[in-house]
């Protein structure tokens, strides 16, 4: 596959699992507003995993669609980060992975705003001030749960705990990113890491949570291996397109 | 029938946005560029937010909106890039907004997008500019819930982006 297709979806699948997980919370979230705000980020998700897909399939050339794509993969093809398919669990699960994912999303669609891609530059300068709502919510959620009550405090740390080895997937690069960086396709890669560490620690230092000293790191999904988790997520998602080939509306 | 431009572009003013049905897609400044390729018109459109779902019923509503009007053949295209900004809702779309109950997006939206503290707005029941936010997502995404200390009414907020 060429490095192009695989970087698109690489950001695509991971942009589709995660909101596959945050469209779930429609109708169960702990308060309205944030039942709200979790399905409109959902949508805001698989709204840009169309952006993505879109790219994926005109560089692909071969005739797929964006639904092909989402529908008609099975685990080993989906290149998303393994963040994105971690269960729901609870609330404080679903916004620690929510503002991991931010913590990295916001500075690589601001690196990827300097793409010399046009697509990719113009698909960053459009999601990118979706992307700045969305951490804003997270982070100032991490905040007031992680200082708030025992309770509180202690759920999102045992959140933070299970899904830190995980953010890991968000930030390795391989020879894909680097023939792309040299491209100046995904330039800027070393300033993601760079931002992605100093927002975690200043946000865990507010929200009083300890960012775990394991040195685990779970990686493996942006070359098609995922947890125990992945395999229910598709069988879920694709269950109607699957069940009913090439149907219609 | 090839009308004028201009013309078109009125007929579009009658075309609401599905989702805020006071104000009308050029209004919101989505409709980027008319323009004749031979016997076909072409309107550009520009996405609201990437996951918008009234995306593909804008694309149908001009569609439907021109071939009443007797225009044959029609092509509606996306452009994406500029992005969209609310700062192209025009001064007719933000009083409308703000007559139909929705306090328009701050102006600048470069300045203040992403973050809601930086975003105030004032009543559109009584002017006052004494309000507080209630929660950063609305009914759709582009909005979020506002309520006025002063008339005591909610409403909701038009968020800069």
């Amino acid at each position: 596959m060429a490095p192009l297709v695989t970087f698109c979806l690489r950001m695509g699948d991971t942009a589709l699992i995660l909101g596959q997980q945050t469209a779930a919370w429609c109708g169960h979230a702990p308060v309205l507003e944030e039942d709200i705000a979790f399905a409109n980020m959902g949508l805001d998700l698989i709204g840009q995993t169309q952006l993505w897909y879109g790219l994926a399939t005109e560089a692909e050339g071969a005739g797929r669609t964006p639904d092909d794509l989402a529908f008609l993969r099975s685990e080993r093809q989906f290149l998303n980060a393994q963040l994105a398919e971690r269960p729901n669990v609870d609330f404080a699960h679903a916004l620690m992975r929510q503002y991991l994912f931010d913590a990295w999303h916001l500075p690589m669609q601001e690196a990827l705003c300097h793409s010399s891609h046009d697509g990719i530059r113009g698909l960053a300068q459009k999601t990118v001030k979706e992307v700045r709502y969305h951490i804003d919510r997270s982070r100032e959620l991490i905040v007031r749960l992680g200082d708030g009550s025992d309770e509180s405090h202690a759920r999102m740390q045992g959140a933070l705990d299970a899904l830190w080895p995980y953010a890991a997937d968000l930030l390795v690069t391989d020879a894909v990113e680097a023939e792309l960086a040299q491209q100046g396709v995904v330039p800027g890669l070393d300033r993601v890491r760079t931002a992605f560490d100093a927002e975690t620690a200043a946000t865990m230092a507010r929200a009083t949570l300890a960012i775990p000293d394991t040195g685990q790191a779970r990686t493996g999904g942006r070359t098609g291996i995922h947890t125990e988790a992945m395999g229910y997520i598709l069988a879920e998602m694709q269950s109607v397109p699957r069940a009913f080939p090439d149907a219609r509306w | 029938m090839r009308p004028d431009l201009d013309t078109v572009r009125d007929w579009l003013g009658e075309v609401p946005d599905p989702e805020i049905p006071a104000i009308s897609v050029v209004d919101l400044g989505i409709v980027r560029d008319l323009a004749w390729q031979d016997d076909t018109l072409v309107v550009t459109v520009t996405p609201t937010y990437a996951g918008c779902p009234a995306t593909l019923v804008i694309a149908l509503d001009i569609e439907t909106a021109l071939h009443c009007r007797g225009l044959a053949k029609v092509a509606v295209r996306q452009q994406m890039s500029p992005p969209w900004s609310t700062d192209w809702i025009s001064d007719a779309g933000r009083r409308k907004l703000r007559d139909y109950g929705i306090a328009p997006p701050q102006l600048n939206a470069a300045n203040c997008a992403g973050m809601l503290s930086a975003q105030t707005a004032a009543c559109p029941q009584c002017g006052s500019e004494n309000t507080e936010m209630l929660a950063g997502r609305g009914s759709t995404p582009c909005k979020a819930q506002f309520r006025c200390r002063d008339c005591r009414e909610p409403f909701d907020y038009f968020k800069a982006i």
